[in-house]
């Protein structure tokens, strides 16, 4: 009984917060991130089998992520389309709603072999910007999440960056280039392997 | 309790909820004056907006009656037909709800009074409301067919509500010769799912195709044209063989429309032939899919306007007829967003929104909708059309935002094909989780 007072007044102190930190008459970063539930999972948590986990997400990374789509600048399928659809105080606003909620690994199957070469790769090329372990802690990384997240997209991920289809920065893409160099595909295919390991 | 003291109560509930203060209020415990909803209908609608309303405000006491124990989802049934899945990957239970405090009811609603704010149930059970979420899908009409009804229907399945319906369908695929005809008879506009006859007449060639490739298709339609339009008729002639500019010439996939006579007016079932303008057409496994109304009980509760279907307010949702009722999903009018699955999760979460902030006493928040449709032509060709959508305050309706959405491209891409492919299994991963887990 307590206990379910304790969060009916957690739950009045939250929906107060939240409307205040609408935008001034606009729809809620609640109510804009909800809609998005039906791809991504409640609250962001996707059950895969490809589309990705945006609970937990960078702040930043997310705007940009955003603003890339709607400019049409960053390859997709869907969210190109889906992004056109808002302001950026909209986008703001949902991504303040996904970065405050909880990254959950997914479960999926990988090679245990290919991860263990990939651990090695991810430390020496990635780890600076993307955590020890693809799921960076520092704010100022702005970086995606990789560890746990679904292989699927991060195989078509790691494809666009190849192809050019979607832009890194000058840092980034010198690892990429050195790790193609000692490694090739292969070595992407490690990495891939290693970030799904992450459970 | 009567309605005066249950009020002061809730006052008092929430007050006490806000300080932090005692469990008690007068001598009895908070819990027991909680607001109650009552959803009537735990489909994609009803069972998103009882889960949301709980995750939003889990003082609120929310019911849901629902007829069936097992909920089958419409969408991937296409794919239970085609052989792709089976009937249980579409299959889902109501524990899920249970683990987010909603009560769920297995009974079939009657009646709703709604001066008094109760709900009837068949089993004889009443059910007291402070506000009312009805969201009981479609129905059928089932005149607009001559010789074709709900009796009928069983022997020559619609397919339209998943479950033992999909399962008679697939049955009678099986059981077909190969060099047979499937006739398939899409319904009028407006009607649930736009891009499902379609999706499903792929669907079903890609299993001729593989099984039994002397067959074909016709499509007997009472409309010019149909959602994702081009691309479902370029994706037919890439799989499967079709004609766009002779859509009665050779290919398994034949499509006769309103203008050529496809509207059906009747059917024999003894004889499975079916008569339109064009001619009377036998088929070796016919599928009918009659024009549609909202549910049952959205008439009988006075909820309907002329057309068969729910005028609602869009950015509550509360029915423009009774007060304290609300409609989400296929049932309700929520122009332009579509009858489909992804509008009626994202109706109920702007209807749940509403309806805790109505019982607190505050105004209905700022709405925003999506709306997508996954179509799978074939093994590796997803396609896709989205949209989102805002409330317009002065117009008072809902309206598309200008420069979203819009379709897969038309040049066919392998590549993001399959991405769209594993992308609409995503989709229905998420959204299936998002309502009943
Ligand atoms: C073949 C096909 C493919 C589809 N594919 C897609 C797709 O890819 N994407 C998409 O977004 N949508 C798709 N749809 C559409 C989607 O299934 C519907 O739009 C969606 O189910 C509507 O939800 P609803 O809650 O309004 O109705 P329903 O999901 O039908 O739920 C209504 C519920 O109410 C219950 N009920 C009714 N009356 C009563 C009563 N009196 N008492 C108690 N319970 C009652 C019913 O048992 C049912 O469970 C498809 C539909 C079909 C037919
Ligand atoms: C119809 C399904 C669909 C809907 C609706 C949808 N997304 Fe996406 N989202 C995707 C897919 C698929 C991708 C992968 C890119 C692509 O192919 O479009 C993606 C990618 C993303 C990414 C990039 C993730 C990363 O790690 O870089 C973000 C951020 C995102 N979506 C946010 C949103 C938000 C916010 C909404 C709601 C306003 C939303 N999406 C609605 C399907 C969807
Ligand atoms: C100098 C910092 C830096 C280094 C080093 C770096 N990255 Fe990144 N990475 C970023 C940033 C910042 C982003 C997000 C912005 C963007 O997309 O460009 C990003 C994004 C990504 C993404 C997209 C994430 C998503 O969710 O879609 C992938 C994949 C990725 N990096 C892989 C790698 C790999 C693999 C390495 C090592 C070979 C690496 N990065 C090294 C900074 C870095």
């Amino acid at each position: 009984m307590k206990k379910t007072r304790v969060l009916q007044a957690a739950l009045i102190t939250c929906s107060l917060v939240f409307s205040a930190a609408s935008h001034a008459g606009g729809a809620s970063g609640a109510m804009l991130g909800n809609t998005c539930a039906g791809c991504h999972g409640t609250n962001g948590v996707s059950n895969g089998p490809a589309a990705p986990t945006i609970a937990g997400i960078d702040y930043d990374y997310m705007v940009e992520a955003m603003e890339e789509f709607k400019a049409g600048e960053r390859n997709a399928t869907i969210m190109t389309r889906i992004a056109k659809g808002y302001t950026d105080a909209e986008i703001e606003a949902m991504s303040e709603f996904f970065a405050g909620k909880k990254y959950v690994k997914a479960m999926q199957k990988y090679d245990a072999a290919a991860a263990k070469r990939g651990a090695k790769l991810h430390k020496k090329y990635c780890k600076n910007c993307h955590g020890d372990t693809g799921i960076s802690t520092d704010k100022d990384d702005d970086s995606g999440v990789l560890g746990g997240q679904w292989k699927p997209y991060l195989n078509y991920t790691f494809a666009d960056l190849k192809d050019g289809k979607r832009s890194m920065g000058k840092k980034m893409k010198k690892k990429m280039k050195n790790l193609q160099k000692a490694k090739g595909d292969a070595g992407v295919a490690d990495l891939i392997e290693y970030y799904a390991s992450q459970q | 309790m009567s309605d005066f003291t249950r009020r002061k109560f809730l006052k008092a509930g929430i007050a006490t909820a806000i300080a932090g203060a005692s469990a008690t209020y007068g001598g009895f415990v908070i819990g027991g004056a909680s607001k109650k909803v009552v959803v009537v209908g735990g489909g994609i609608a009803g069972a998103t907006a009882a889960k949301y309303i709980r995750m939003m405000d889990s003082s609120i006491d929310v019911t849901v009656i629902e007829a069936n124990k097992d909920y089958y989802t419409c969408f991937m049934s296409n794919e239970v037909l085609s052989g792709e899945r089976t009937l249980d990957s579409i299959k889902f239970g109501y524990s899920g709800l249970g683990k987010h405090g909603v009560n769920v009811v297995h009974d079939t609603v009657t009646g709703i009074d709604a001066n008094k704010r109760v709900v009837k149930t068949a089993g004889g059970d009443s059910f007291k409301y402070d506000r009312c979420i009805v969201a009981p899908g479609i129905d059928f009409k089932w005149e607009t067919i001559g010789g074709y009804d709900a009796k009928v229907a069983e022997g020559t399945p619609h397919a339209w509500k998943a479950g033992p319906q999909t399962a008679t369908l697939r049955k009678q695929l099986e059981g077909m010769r190969d060099g047979g005809t499937f006739v398939i008879a899409p319904p009028p506009n407006p009607f649930r799912c736009p891009p499902g006859p379609y999706e499903r007449v792929a669907q079903i060639a890609h299993y001729f195709q593989n099984n039994k490739p002397k067959s074909s298709i016709l499509i007997l339609d009472p409309k010019k044209k149909f959602s994702k339009f081009g691309l479902f008729k370029a994706g037919w002639k890439k799989h499967y063989g079709y004609n766009p500019d002779n859509p009665t010439g050779p290919g398994m996939i034949k499509w006769i429309n309103s203008e050529a006579g496809g509207t059906v007016s009747s059917y024999d079932a003894r004889s499975k032939t079916l008569t339109a303008k064009a001619g009377k057409f036998k088929g070796d496994v016919v599928n009918i899919i009659p024009a549609q109304k909202a549910g049952k009980i959205a008439f009988t509760a006075g909820l309907t306007n002329d057309k068969g279907w729910c005028p609602i307010n869009g950015k509550t949702f509360e029915s423009t007829i009774h007060k304290n009722i609300h409609v989400v999903g296929d049932a309700c009018i929520a122009k332009p967003l579509p009858k489909s699955g992804y509008a009626a999760n994202s109706e109920a979460k702007v209807c749940a929104a509403a309806v805790v902030a109505l019982l607190q006493g505050e105004g209905a928040p700022t709405p925003s909708y999506v709306n997508t449709c996954y179509s799978i032509i074939a093994p590796g060709d997803g396609i896709s059309v989205a949209m989102v959508y805002a409330y317009d305050e002065g117009a008072g309706k809902i309206i598309k935002v200008k420069g979203s959405g819009g379709l897969t491209p038309g040049k066919f891409d392998p590549v993001m094909r399959e991405r769209e492919q594993q992308y609409a299994y995503s989709w229905f991963n998420n959204i299936t989780s998002d309502v009943f887990k």
